[in-house]
This record gives C-alpha cells, sequence and structure tokens, in this order.
C-alpha cells in the first residue's frame, strides 16, 4: 500500500502540486483519481457547482489525464494523432489545430511522431487538453521535456485555465510555473 | 456516433501497419498452402480429401498472427488510458479494435481462403460457401484472439500464453468450417456446420468485449 491515511481537497480555480521523493505515489494517485486504478480503501468524490458528480461521469467527461506516456504513435503522423486524440476526446479538428499553432507545433504537423523531440511529443500531447475543455486536469511531471520557452507557455496555459474556473492536479519535482498549493505524499 | 467513426478510423489504420498487417497474414495463408502439397505428396485425391480441413487450420494461424499486438502498443504508449478515459466504455472500445482487425485481416483472408481451397483440390463451386464461412470464421478468430492479447497484457511471454488461450477456442470454428468445406464435397447439406459457425462467431462477437475490458482494467490498475 503506497497512500495511507491521505485527503486532500481541490477547489475550482486552484491548482495543487504533488511533491514527494520517487515511488512515493504521486502517478498511483493521479491514476486512482483518473479511476484507472481501483483504491484498496477510500473514496475519490468530484463534485460540481450543482453538486455530486457521478465519479465515472466526472471521469469521462471532465478530466484530462496527461501521464507521462503520452499515448501517441511513433508511426503515425503527429497530424493524425492529434486530430484522434482531439475528436476522441470530444474536441473539434479545428480546435486540435487551433491548438497546436498555440503551442508552436505547425510546421511539425506533417512529420511523423517519432521524428519529434520530446518537448513538441509534449507540447503536442498538451494540445489535446486545450482543444477539448474539461475542469480537471491529472498532469504527471508537465513540465520534465520541456524548454524555458515551453515551460513558460505552459504557465501561461494553466493560468488560463485556472482562471476559467479549472482544476490542475499535477505531479513534479520542479516547482510548477504558477502558483500552487504544495501537497507533499510519502511522509511518514 | 461520432466518437465510434473516430476510433474506428483510427484502428483500421493502426491494424493496416500492425505486424505486416494483411500482406502478412495473406501471405502465410499462401505459403502455407504450397508447402502442403510439397510435405503430403502431389496425388491430387489425397490433397482434395485434406483440403477442406488443412485450409482452416493455416486460416486459424494466419489470422492470429499479427492480433498477438492488438492491445500491446496501445497499453505501452499510454494511449490506453486516453481509450479508458474517452467517450465509450472499453467494452466498446475492444469491439472496435477486433472489427476493425477483422475488416482489415479478416476479410482479404477470407477471399485468398477460396483460392487456397481450390488450388488444393476442392471443387471451384465451393468457393463463394468457403469465402462466407472463412468470414464468420475469421470475425470469432479476431475476438477471441483479441481477448487473449487482452489477458496476455502486462505479462512477459505474451505470445505464448496467447497460444495456450486462444487455440483451444479456435478449434470449434475449425471443426465447423472443415465440416462445412466436406459436406459440401460429398454433395450433403452444409447449412448446419455452417448455422454453428455462425452461432459461434456471434457468441464471442459478444461475449469477447467483456473479457477484453475487463482484462484492460486489469492491466491499467
Amino acid at each position: 500500500m503506497l497512500l495511507r491515511a491521505f485527503a486532500a481537497r481541490l477547489e475550482a480555480g486552484a491548482a495543487a502540486a504533488l511533491v514527494g521523493a520517487n515511488g512515493a505515489g504521486k502517478t498511483t494517485l493521479l491514476r486512482a483519481v483518473a479511476g484507472l486504478i481501483r483504491p484498496a480503501a477510500g473514496v475519490v468524490a468530484f463534485a460540481g457547482a450543482a453538486g455530486p458528480i457521478e465519479p465515472d461521469e466526472a471521469r469521462r467527461f471532465g478530466c484530462h489525464l496527461m501521464g507521462h506516456q503520452d499515448g501517441l504513435k511513433s508511426g503515425r503522423a503527429a497530424r493524425e494523432e492529434l486530430d484522434f486524440q482531439v475528436r476522441w476526446s470530444g474536441g473539434t479538428a479545428a480546435a486540435g489545430l487551433a491548438a497546436a499553432a498555440r503551442l508552436g507545433l505547425v510546421r511539425q504537423l506533417d512529420l511523423p511522431v517519432r521524428a519529434l523531440s520530446a518537448g513538441q511529443r509534449r507540447r503536442l500531447a498538451l494540445a489535446r487538453l486545450l482543444a477539448c475543455p474539461r475542469s480537471l486536469w491529472l498532469l504527471d511531471e508537465p513540465l520534465a521535456p520541456l524548454d524555458a520557452a515551453s515551460r513558460a507557455l505552459m504557465g501561461e496555459v494553466m493560468a488560463e485555465h485556472l482562471a476559467g474556473g479549472g482544476l490542475i492536479l499535477a505531479a513534479v519535482h520542479d516547482p510548477l510555473p504558477i502558483p500552487a498549493r504544495d501537497i507533499v505524499i510519502g511522509t511518514p | 456516433m461520432s466518437a465510434v467513426l473516430v476510433l474506428a478510423r483510427r484502428e483500421l489504420s493502426l491494424a493496416w501497419g500492425r505486424g505486416g498487417g494483411a500482406l502478412l497474414a495473406v501471405g502465410f495463408l499462401v505459403a502455407a498452402s504450397v508447402m502442403l502439397p510439397l510435405s503430403l505428396g502431389p496425388a491430387p485425391a489425397g490433397l482434395a480429401r485434406v483440403a477442406g480441413g488443412v485450409t482452416w487450420v493455416v486460416l486459424a494461424l494466419a489470422s492470429l498472427l499479427s492480433l498477438e499486438r492488438l492491445f500491446e502498443r496501445d497499453f505501452e504508449d499510454g494511449a490506453l488510458d486516453i481509450l479508458a478515459l474517452g467517450p465509450l466504455p472499453l467494452e466498446a472500445v475492444a469491439a472496435i479494435k477486433c472489427a476493425a482487425h477483422w475488416a482489415v485481416v479478416g476479410a482479404p483472408l477470407a477471399l485468398a481462403a477460396p483460392v487456397a481451397a481450390i488450388a488444393l483440390g476442392t471443387p471451384p463451386a465451393a468457393g463463394p460457401m468457403i469465402a462466407a464461412a472463412a468470414a464468420l470464421g475469421g470475425l470469432a478468430f479476431a475476438f477471441l484472439g483479441g481477448a487473449g492479447a487482452a489477458l496476455a497484457l502486462a505479462s512477459r511471454r505474451g505470445g505464448l500464453l496467447i497460444a495456450v488461450i486462444v487455440l483451444p477456442l479456435l478449434t470449434p470454428p475449425v471443426i465447423f468450417g472443415g465440416a462445412a468445406i466436406d459436406d459440401f464435397q460429398a454433395h450433403l447439406p452444409w447449412a448446419t456446420p455452417m448455422a454453428l459457425l455462425a452461432a459461434y462467431a456471434l457468441a464471442a462477437a459478444a461475449l469477447a468485449p467483456f473479457a477484453m475490458a475487463g482484462a484492460c482494467r486489469n492491466a491499467l490498475g
């Protein structure tokens, strides 16, 4: 068991940084919130302005998980993968292209994914979050492969998401580029 | 509905490229059918007698070739997370993946199977019946093979596991399909084995998605 006696609450418009040593359970917690891991005990509850939301519905339509694997197929064109990820999550192709433009990926769209750098892949994965608005962003090491300019852009994007009433829960080792409350896990 | 189309388009394109796709499966079928007369001896009467059964065994093995990686890539690169958090339940995702595999690999195999059977000595009049039976059998192969692929996720010797789990499940369609060809050759009514084959394929398509979704959830958690 990784996490014991753990409780945290995240409000709309707020960001929280999950901090802890390697192996402390940050990814596990994110995946449990996303519903991919069923906790042995305890609950993850979601609530909207109108009251509690059914967890399955909240996860399917209200939550984005960006793991440290980006789910992009290396053999396919970046444009195809962007199009699939955006439309699968409920966005439109046009919104996907706009997000890619915002993230500075227009010239890379016709390349196969394997030709993209780690930072470009991460930004391509992020385009899905911009193109289909969902309240809760679960981010696993979102900054790791990004350069300074991309980190600043990421901060801008996150700040906008929060300003629109969104929530961010991010597992990080470096500080997030936005004001965020630290949730430390893994301390006895 | 649009989510179904979006996923189906992706899966068709992935199935085309997965492990050589249709080309490899059809190539395997042709190569195996060419090698058989070499090992069994070229006497036409003997070949014609085993043609139906042999075609079905080769068909089953050819369908399994690229199925092993049906879920594995998505599991390894994180795409399965995105699929699991999408608008469709995992059961539907799994069914669409298998259906796409069937369309890309099973349909060309269904067209190639009569050619192989006729080349081995089945009367040409049996061609359309063999194609229809192979299409039905391919449906069973795709869904059962997909269930094996999902169960083998997160285990290291996946290929071996699939062979052990899936091959016994593929025996009934092989029996029914071979029997349909034999009955046709013997001028007996072949509707019964065909009906059994169809029932088995539809049952596989109806039940396997639940097994696949459960196995995927288990592998993700």
